[in-house]
């Protein structure tokens, strides 16, 4: 277990410090117009080659941010069917934030994820991109792009209390499908986390230092011990993170979400698979 | 002897350079609303370069020894303005900034006011906002408005902190301050002048601008409920017209419920939270700016309300 997740954290890492680091202290410049994909193409995906991979996913955004803390975004394969080829992963990546590197979705093998969608922050006017790795071992890209809210919206907590009072508080929901979910087997469902997130971008007043980041960085979703999605995230994804997704279910009895965070709390649930609870 | 008469010479051109630079500082238009109650009432539009941010109502109150001010607006060239139209009517001593809450529209001007001893008063979690915030504030609004405006703002926190209610003597008067739980922000302060009857609600109390939500939804519905128990004759509220109290409520906890509501109502059906920003519609024609914050209001009260 702990050495599958080495080689995710040390991605993770890299691409949170590296990148933070890189752009966190160099807002100007991103105000100016300074792109900082080719950069993000170097240090999170070793620049390999990347395709157009505007048949194989999708990526939906509101044009404008309208709450800066709470940005929904949904991912959807456009892989017929037919596609020999399956989505492994897809690398979420905001690239004007002070940590781009937003998400990495894993997805499992035989649980068929077509949709996953989720709520991010947002700092500034930027890209958004969603990098999808295929079996055939190509990397294809799409893009979107995303203005600044307005006002007094910030990328902050709106009720700090509360979130800190939520903190490990899980809920899962199974929602009613139209059409032929029930023969065919797809559901769709959402997995709560209570989270404070928090970005460690603000500065301690009394002792000047920097308050240390502290969010969920894994969640892995499994029906029955079968990997459906797994979640190495970083501080663009919003508090009390939240997938809801589809996936085929293979027959499984129960729902189980393991969730992380960066002071190495497990936070782990199990419910009846048709079911929904907290 | 020249040296002497070029010294006076540079003198004299100091102060008169000076003169020339106190006249530019225009006043603020401010407007008398109950005897020595002071308030400009806040352009309806979001903060631009050629509003200068002054977005907000401000005001002021004077005693017979000292003068509280209450939100410095939003810009520090705002905030001169309010100074010169405060010392255009009294000579007392600035005692007092009270600041509502931690929005840019409303502190962007304290730096005006970091002179004398004054003291900046806020609620127990303003510090905090102001930390969390306040740089991604002035990053933003850099952006919006200008760097000319915006260079001379300067967080200031609170050096006078209200945990529950403080009264703060003027000489002759008193305001009564009190800190609310999550409504608006986390941060909301109201302030009530006893003598006239006059409170200062800050962002807890919007009217014509469309309420704006960044702290608890729930939250903010049940501090209506203990506003409206004030005993006050008019409000000042953070945004709109002065107006009688607690009439004045009305607008703002239909517009509330009513998002409450409709949030509800999607969450329940299973929508997704893209969807979010359809609810309230039936509240669109009654605010101004209701395209720029209804969405984001419904987006923010759909992911709290999901945790019900």
């Amino acid at each position: 277990m702990i050495g599958l997740r080495l080689p995710s954290l040390s991605f993770l890492s890299a691409g949170l410090l590296g990148a933070s680091l890189a752009f966190c202290f160099a807002p100007a410049k991103a105000a100016e117009g300074y792109d900082p994909w080719p950069g993000l193409v170097q240090d999170v995906f070793n620049n390999k080659p990347m395709q157009d991979g505007a048949n194989v996913l999708s990526i939906e955004m509101p044009a404008r941010a309208e709450d800066a803390s709470v940005v929904p975004v949904t991912l959807r394969s456009k892989l017929s069917p037919a596609d020999e080829r399956r989505i492994k992963t897809i690398t979420l990546v905001i690239d004007q934030n002070p940590a781009p590197m937003a998400a990495k979705f894993t997805l499992g093998a035989d649980a068929n994820v077509t949709a996953i969608s989720t709520r991010v922050r947002v700092n500034n006017y930027t890209d958004v991109h969603a990098v999808a790795e295929l079996t055939d071992g190509q990397l294809y890209v799409i893009k979107t792009f995303v203005k600044a809210s307005g006002g007094c919206s910030a990328p902050a907590a709106k009720n700090p209390d509360e979130a800190k009072a939520r903190i490990g508080q899980m809920r899962y929901r199974q929602f009613t499908q139209a059409g032929d979910g029930a023969t065919s087997g797809i559901r769709e469902a959402q997995v709560m986390v209570g989270h404070p997130n928090n970005s460690g971008l603000q500065m301690d007043q009394l002792t000047q230092l920097y308050i240390p980041a502290f969010f969920v960085d894994q969640l892995t979703l499994s029906q029955d011990g079968s990997l459906v999605l797994s979640v190495e995230g970083g501080i663009s994804i919003s508090e009390d993170p939240n997938i809801r997704f589809t996936y085929v279910s293979n027959g499984a009895k129960h729902f189980r979400a393991e969730a992380r965070d960066t002071q190495g709390h497990v936070f782990e649930h199990e419910w009846p698979a048709e079911g929904s609870g907290t | 002897m020249t040296q002497w008469i070029i010294a006076i010479i540079m003198a004299w051109g100091a102060v008169a350079l000076g003169d020339v630079a106190q006249a530019e500082t225009r006043e603020l238009p401010v407007e008398e609303i109950a005897s020595g109650v002071f308030v400009h009432i806040g352009q309806t539009a979001l903060m631009t370069a050629e509003n200068e941010g002054a977005i907000a109502n401000v005001g002021f109150v004077i005693g017979s020894d000292a003068v509280a001010v209450i939100d410095t607006g939003g810009s520090v060239r705002e905030g001169r303005a309010l100074l010169a139209a405060i010392r255009a009517r009294s000579s007392k001593p600035i005692r007092y900034v009270i600041n509502t809450h931690a929005h840019p529209d409303h502190i962007f001007g304290n730096a005006a006011f970091q002179v004398d001893d004054a003291r900046f008063v806020g609620a127990k979690n303003l510090s905090r906002a102001i930390a969390v915030r306040g740089p991604h504030y002035i990053e933003a609004f850099r952006r919006l408005m200008g760097a000319e405006l915006i260079d001379e703002v300067r967080l200031v926190s609170p050096s006078l902190v209200v945990e529950d209610h403080l009264s703060l003597d003027l000489g002759g008067r008193t305001l009564t301050l009190k800190a609310w739980s999550t409504a608006h922000s986390d941060c909301d302060l109201t302030v009530t002048d006893d003598q006239s009857g006059t409170l200062f609600a800050g962002d807890l109390v919007f009217l014509r601008h469309i309420p704006v939500m960044d702290g608890s939804l729930r939250g903010w519905i049940a501090d209506i409920a203990a506003l409206a128990t004030i005993t006050a004759a008019r409000v000042v509220p953070g945004h709109g017209p002065v107006s009688p109290w607690p009439l004045a409520l009305t607008d703002e906890r239909r517009y509330l419920d009513t998002l409450a509501h409709d949030v509800r109502g999607l969450i329940k059906a299973g929508k997704p939270i893209a969807e979010a920003a359809g609810a309230a519609g039936s509240e669109r024609g009654k605010w101004e700016l209701f395209d720029d914050y209804n969405a984001r209001n419904a987006t923010a009260a759909f992911s709290e309300m999901e945790w019900e």
